[in-house]
């Protein structure tokens, strides 16, 4: 492969990693939704990059599914959502800026040393792609732990999604990642829009999952 | 090959039909022939010589999990008739929810099936994912407060393990792929256990660490189980039943496959250390837990981490006795636990509580619904002359000759868990039978809907095995034993 090639991967797969960064600091609703869209965006350029460079057509299946759901679709319904709800000027506790630099620095220090020594005999874009995406797991993994929004906490879902679709793409050759993605976007568009959001809404009127956990079972 | 394909097809049908089908009668009747079919056509794989193919692989070691699939589905699908008929007549569900809920059992009958036979890394994945799914839905069929809670808990813990686990699952392509080259056959049991040998052995470790964490998940391992008592006591009981008895085995089938890759290779790290740590903190935990609930249905929940612990701990230990005693008490968990929860899901509709401290004197009130909750809970325990015993007997014991110091807290975690297990089947099923809550009818006058055939089914078959196992059976069992490493 060309070094133009090798470059404009590996710059794609910083993108979605500083999207992730991007995410874990968003205290506001909306402009979370947007930082997740232009994640959704730089996964789709990776994807369509990885299928161009390495011709491998189904790829742009890959690409084509996530610029649709997860770059228009799913945004689109959680702004709705978000909306009709009534929660759009809710501020989250999310970390600060400093915290999550060096959260987010000792996470993909991490998974850098974890990653790098065990793929010795990979290719370099191979070991850099799997040391990204793993980032981008971790990192959304630290969102979903630090949030308690509903919808944040689907965001952070999401962006765990994403990083695995940047881990399979980049693997070569790797068969059923269309399918994979598939399985995985029917799961969190049926969890989304199917039951949580608007059966929270009817028994709670929030989205605080904080203020549902009291519910229990057990609770006395 | 084809038989395979029946059997998950079957199901896979089912779905599509019942969500068709109005009228919870006609779903009902129809779940239980579709479940009958899928059982079937199961029993004849053992007439089969063992095959694989591109799509699905029958070996000794799946083949017994398919067949208890299908019979625990089947009796499930028994209970749940009668169980729904009561939800209807006191209006906790109606057609709608049913025809939905009915849809969703076969849908994650063909889950179950396909990720058991599947030869296919992602496949199995896409269908331990499609589980997830089924089971979040019908853990929120109620819609109450707690369900949702549970549900949402459910999804959220889980999903995080599906994604840990697919990102295992591509760690270990990116392993196989520079030996095997790019394609399928780099996804595919058969033709990755023929290769594994060659595969670099660090990148083989680190995948099945995600793979371990990612399906424990799902198998409840401690500090992992937090979804678990949630969702077994908030949906409804047939699903609490299908939950402890088919999806906790199916995904310890996933961990024990790849444990089978690391064992092939050689050079990998060694799996079991990790497994029977796992294994001990599920047992211990759950163990202490257990005397905290209230909760008859969160109560055998945890009663379920428990012994998927000590199965967890049993492949860990490996080698041809414990791997024999950790297959048997798979089946003999699976069996017991569901029975257990075809009683309860009985008793809590009698009593119309879930709460512990006021349900009691099921023997009085009900004698063939006590003594078989009594039964259950003294099969679990682990006292003879019930299979359970069998096998926690040949894993202590095992245990023993080989590491006496793993032994102790294992020993301590079983008999911490029957301590509890005994103080609370005391309140249960013996003293007085009160009254139905929130109102004065005395619970003895209740009459028990739908049948309690398969409670005594499941029970006969652990009483068979724990007093005699076929000969045949048992050469069987060695033989997974053997392959599993």
């Amino acid at each position: 492969m060309s070094d133009l090639g090798y470059d404009a991967a590996h710059m794609l797969g910083a993108v979605v990693l500083l999207m992730s960064f991007a995410l874990l600091y968003q205290r506001r609703l909306f402009s979370l939704l947007n930082v997740f869209t232009l994640q959704a965006l730089a996964l789709t350029a990776t994807a369509a990059w990885q299928a161009y460079s390495h011709g491998e057509p189904h790829l742009y299946i890959t690409a084509l599914l996530t610029l649709v759901l997860k770059a228009i679709l799913i945004p689109v319904a959680l702004h709705r959502i978000i909306v009709k709800m009534k929660i759009h000027r809710t501020i989250e506790p999310a970390l600060g800026i400093g915290l999550t630099m060096v959260a987010g620095v000792s996470l993909v220090t991490l998974s850098i040393l974890l990653v790098l020594p065990v793929t010795a005999d990979a290719t370099a874009l191979t070991r850099e792609n799997l040391a990204l995406s793993l980032s981008v797991v971790l990192l959304g993994l630290l969102m979903m732990i630090s949030r308690r929004n509903a919808v944040s906490q689907v965001v952070g879902f999401m962006s765990i999604e994403n990083g695995l679709i940047l881990a399979a793409v980049g693997a070569a050759g790797m068969p059923l990642v269309v399918e994979m993605s598939v399985a995985f976007s029917v799961m969190v568009a049926f969890i989304i829009f199917g039951i949580f959001l608007f059966h929270i809404r009817e028994r709670f009127d929030t989205l605080d999952m904080q203020k549902i956990e009291s519910f229990r079972g057990e609770s006395d | 090959m084809s038989v395979v394909a029946v059997i998950v097809a079957t199901p896979l049908i089912g779905a599509a039909v019942l969500a068709l089908v109005p009228g919870h009668r006609l779903g009902a009747r129809l779940n239980i022939g579709f479940s009958a079919v899928t059982l079937l056509a199961s029993l004849v794989l053992f007439g089969l010589e063992p095959s694989s193919g591109a799509l699905f692989v029958v070996d000794a070691f799946n083949i017994y999990l398919i067949a208890l699939t299908a019979f625990v589905g089947l009796t499930t699908s028994v209970f749940s008739a009668g169980y729904i008929a009561h939800e209807i007549a006191v209006g906790k569900l109606d057609e709608r929810k049913l025809r939905f809920y009915h849809a969703m059992y076969q849908a994650f009958m063909f889950t179950m099936l396909l990720a058991l036979s599947a030869n296919n890394l992602g496949v199995m994945w896409v269908a331990v994912e499609g589980a997830t799914l089924t089971t979040v839905l019908m853990v929120s069929l109620y819609r109450t407060a707690a369900s949702i809670e549970a549900a949402w808990k459910y999804f959220i813990l889980c999903g995080v393990g599906i994604a840990l686990a697919l990102f295992g699952t591509i760690l270990m392509y990116m392993a196989a792929q520079p030996v095997m080259g790019p394609g399928m056959a780099a996804m595919t049991w058969t033709e990755l256990m023929g290769h594994v040998a060659k595969i670099s052995p660090a990148i083989l470790n680190l995948a099945f660490v995600f793979l371990l964490i990612g399906y424990g998940t799902k198998v409840g391992l401690a500090p992992l189980h937090a979804w678990l008592p949630d969702a077994h006591a908030e949906g409804p009981t047939p699903i609490s039943a299908v939950l402890s008895g088919l999806l906790l085995n199916v995904a310890l089938y996933a961990v024990l496959r790849f444990k089978m890759l690391l064992a092939a290779n050689g050079q990998a790290i060694a799996p079991g250390p990790l497994m029977i740590a796992m294994g001990l903190a599920s047992l211990l935990l759950a163990g202490l837990m257990l005397y905290r609930r209230r909760d008859v249905k969160r109560f055998f929940a945890y009663s379920s981490i428990e012994h998927m612990g000590i199965i967890t701990f049993a492949f860990g230990m490996g080698g041809p006795l414990a791997n024999f005693a950790g297959l048997l008490h798979m089946a003999m968990h699976s069996l017991t636990k569901s029975a257990i929860f075809y009683a309860v899901g009985h008793a809590v509709q009698v009593t119309g509580t879930q709460r512990i401290e006021r349900i009691s004197g099921l023997t009085v009130s009900h004698p063939a619904l006590g003594w078989g909750l009594l039964a259950g809970v003294v099969a679990i325990a682990g006292l003879p002359p019930f299979g359970v015993f069998m096998s926690e007997f040949l894993l202590v014991t095992s245990t023993f000759a080989r590491q006496p110091l793993l032994a102790l807290p294992l020993v301590v975690g079983i008999l911490v868990a029957f301590g509890a297990l005994v103080l609370r089947v005391q309140q249960l099923c013996f003293g007085a039978p009160g009254m139905v809550e929130g109102s004065g009818v005395p619970v003895a006058e209740v009459p028990l809907q739908g049948t309690l055939v398969p409670l005594y089914a499941h029970l006969a078959l652990v009483l068979v095995a724990g007093v005699w196992l076929p000969g045949p059976l048992v050469a069987w069992f060695q033989a997974v034993a053997a392959l599993l490493g």
